[in-house]
């Protein structure tokens, strides 16, 4: 036991809990503004590779690293319109117009990149964002080392604060809010509920994006096939876990992150030679049901998730 | 706008959206083909053939259909009862690992076949019982955890056949040793590269159907999917038919897995299903839930597959562009369908 408290003290581990927890933390704050407006966004995986595969792409033909953010959020913003049009005017179901979404932006992903690089074995590196240097901040002791962050994951958890405050603290966030709980007297204060879903599902779609795009931009400097590998899905459980709230779900991809962080270092251990790997690699999918099942008597769901509205219907 | 309910839709319009949806996915094949720079016909032209141009064409795509019309009906029989089983991959492998487990030499041969087959079945059964129950009694949302336990799945089986089930001779692959003879599934027709399996999968369509037209369960599920709490006021128990829908559609899900190995493998590998379980989603919306039509779907959806793989080969057009025709059509169907029953209104 005293490797794994070697491990927790240690600057590199939380580092890596907070690198690991920022794609986490973008694409979960994603999706909690969908499903606080009501529309469950099973989108989200294939808008990860798709905000993954444009961001790098973007960077590799040459834009700088910001704009490679930007390119990943108009692309996830593009099949967010896509998913909202679908489940929101048309009310359609949102388990398969998500599951459509997340095939369309994944084969296309991976479509775009065979079409752009047929030859290639191995895919281009880009230079990636570096850790930031914060003058005071960089020299402490272990605070340090473990606060040396790319300026993404400062932005992610930049994010979670500006997605926290529109939330609670103006009308903008309450209309969101409300019309994921009631959407008739939303309708009724003049508001329209198609409008504040639609960009719900719109801004949200783009974030999660940038959670992929996190993925190529910063962690790794290229793209693989199945990278996102689950990260998705694992948000939409972190979004329960939250309880749909912005702060509860930032300290929940913490948790998760530091879950991971930890079975990665643990492989290398006595223990790692005794378990099998896949046990490791296991270990998040298997939390990520045990969070669900955890926090399912406590969860306060949207009054209206996954329920469309129609003007004028009782 | 607002949607505004047809009392009587016109054959035409019954008919006709969902034919658009088709010619527009088609357009939007071309449209990709000429993106990829190959003249958009030949592609076209390339894929059909590729599917249904010669006779092993055509027995590659029916082959290709035969675990869609397992997981295809294990979606369309939990959809219907609105029990989102997004977990057929992960209850394939399920009873791929049964198929392997006792068809190795661990049955005596008469029994074998049909002794794995029926444990297959209750292995994905079981499988998909978890996140049932946990929907029933506690309301953790199905779609993500049966999402989570096909990621939790291909683990086990990475692990499997790295360790226990380990081929001892496979030159260091990970794969499974290979069935005893009794074990796999025969070929329809001598000669022929087609097994058994596709005719037990149509055999299972009609048994779906028989059950949800004839049979008091079919119309409890249709109940519960239509409107639960009008189920429970009925009387009805809405749980249980939960959990029996859960069981069936496992067990059809199951069955995909035991069948590709038992029928065409012949063992186990990491690389069974390239995503039969999702691509099963599509099948049975493809289908409208229709037991029978899943049938229909599945084979069109194999032949866009097994052409894609075809025409890639000859033009230079990725294979990708399969999935993505395929998410087009899915999602350009299921408004076709709804715009059958509703009219778009201003205001």
């Amino acid at each position: 036991m005293s490797e794994v408290f070697d491990i927790l003290i240690s600057a590199s581990f939380w580092a890596a809990v907070l690198r690991i927890a920022s794609p986490l933390i973008l694409a979960t704050m994603g999706e909690l503004i969908c499903e606080r407006a009501g529309v469950l966004n099973l989108g989200i995986e294939g808008i990860m590779v798709i905000g993954a595969f444009t961001g790098w792409m973007a960077v590799y033909l040459g834009l700088p690293l910001w704009g490679g953010v930007a390119t990943a959020m108009a692309a996830g913003m593009l099949f967010g319109l896509l998913h909202s049009t679908l489940t929101v005017p048309f009310g359609l179901s949102q388990h398969v117009v998500g599951l459509g979404v997340t095939l369309l932006a994944t084969s296309t992903a991976y479509f775009t990149y065979r079409l752009m690089l047929p030859e290639v074995t191995s895919p281009p590196k880009i230079e990636p964002f570096q850790p930031l240097h914060i003058p005071g901040l960089s020299d402490l002791p272990w605070l340090g080392e473990a606060l040396s962050q790319t300026a993404l994951t400062w932005a992610a958890f930049a994010v979670a604060g500006l997605v926290a405050f529109t939330l609670y603290r103006t009308p903008l966030g309450l209309a969101v809010r409300a019309v994921g709980e009631n959407p008739a007297a939303v309708e009724a204060q003049g508001l329209s509920v198609t409008g504040l879903r639609m960009g719900a599902v719109i801004v949200g779609s783009g974030l999660m994006a940038v959670g992929g795009a996190f993925l190529t931009l910063s962690a790794f400097s290229s793209f693989f096939f199945e990278m996102v590998n689950g990260r998705g899905w694992i948000c939409v459980a972190l979004v329960v876990f939250g309880a749909w709230r912005p702060g509860k779900a930032v300290l929940g991809a913490i948790l998760f992150a530091a879950f991971d962080a930890l079975q990665i270092r643990l492989q290398q251990t006595d223990l790692g030679a005794v378990l099998p790997y896949q046990l490791f690699l296991a270990l998040p999918f298997i939390l990520s049901i045990l969070a669900l099942i955890l926090m399912s008597r406590r969860a306060e769901v949207p009054a209206a998730l996954m329920v469309p509205y129609n003007k004028g219907e009782r | 706008m607002r949607l505004e309910p047809i009392a009587n839709p016109s054959a035409v319009r019954r008919l006709g959206l969902p034919v658009l949806a088709l010619l527009a996915t088609l357009g939007v094949a071309m449209a990709l083909a000429t993106i990829a720079g190959a003249n958009p016909l030949a592609v076209l032209g390339q894929i059909a053939t590729g599917a249904l141009g010669s006779r092993l064409a055509i027995l590659e795509t029916l082959n290709r259909a035969t675990p869609l019309i397992f997981t295809g009906l294990a979606v369309a029989v939990a959809f219907r009862a609105k029990l989102w089983n997004i977990g057929a991959e992960a209850q394939l492998y399920a009873g791929a690992i049964v198929a392997v487990l006792l068809g190795t030499g661990a049955l005596g041969s008469p029994m074998v076949l049909p002794v794995s087959a029926l444990a297959a079945m209750l292995a994905g059964a079981m499988l998909l019982l978890g996140p049932v129950l946990l929907k029933t009694r506690l309301g953790v949302d199905e779609v993500v955890t049966t999402l989570l336990l096909n990621f939790i799945m291909l683990l086990f089986v990475s692990y499997l056949l790295e360790g226990p089930m380990k081929d001892p001779m496979g030159m260091g692959w990970p794969k499974s040793p290979a069935l005893t003879p009794e074990a796999r599934l025969p070929r329809i027709v001598e000669g022929l590269r087609l097994h058994w399996g596709f005719a037990l999968a149509i055999i299972a369509a009609v048994i779906v159907w028989v059950m949800q037209t004839r049979t008091a369960l079919g119309f409890e599920i249709r109940a519960v999917g239509q409107n639960p709490e009008a189920a429970r006021f009925a009387g009805m128990p809405v749980n249980a038919v939960l959990l029996k829908t859960a069981l069936l559609s496992g067990g059809l899900a199951a069955l995909a897995g035991w069948s590709e190995v038992a029928g065409l493998k012949g063992h186990l590998s990491q690389d069974l299903s390239p995503g039969f379980g999702y691509t099963g989603i599509i099948v049975a919306m493809l289908a409208l839930l229709h037991p029978l039509a899943v049938v229909v779907t599945a084979v069109f959806v194999a032949g866009i597959f097994v052409g894609s793989d075809a025409m890639s080969r000859a033009a230079d057009v990725p294979t990708y562009i399969a999935d993505m025709l395929l998410a087009t059509a899915l999602l350009f169907m299921v408004l076709a369908i709804l715009l059958t029953k509703v009219r778009v209104v201003r205001g």
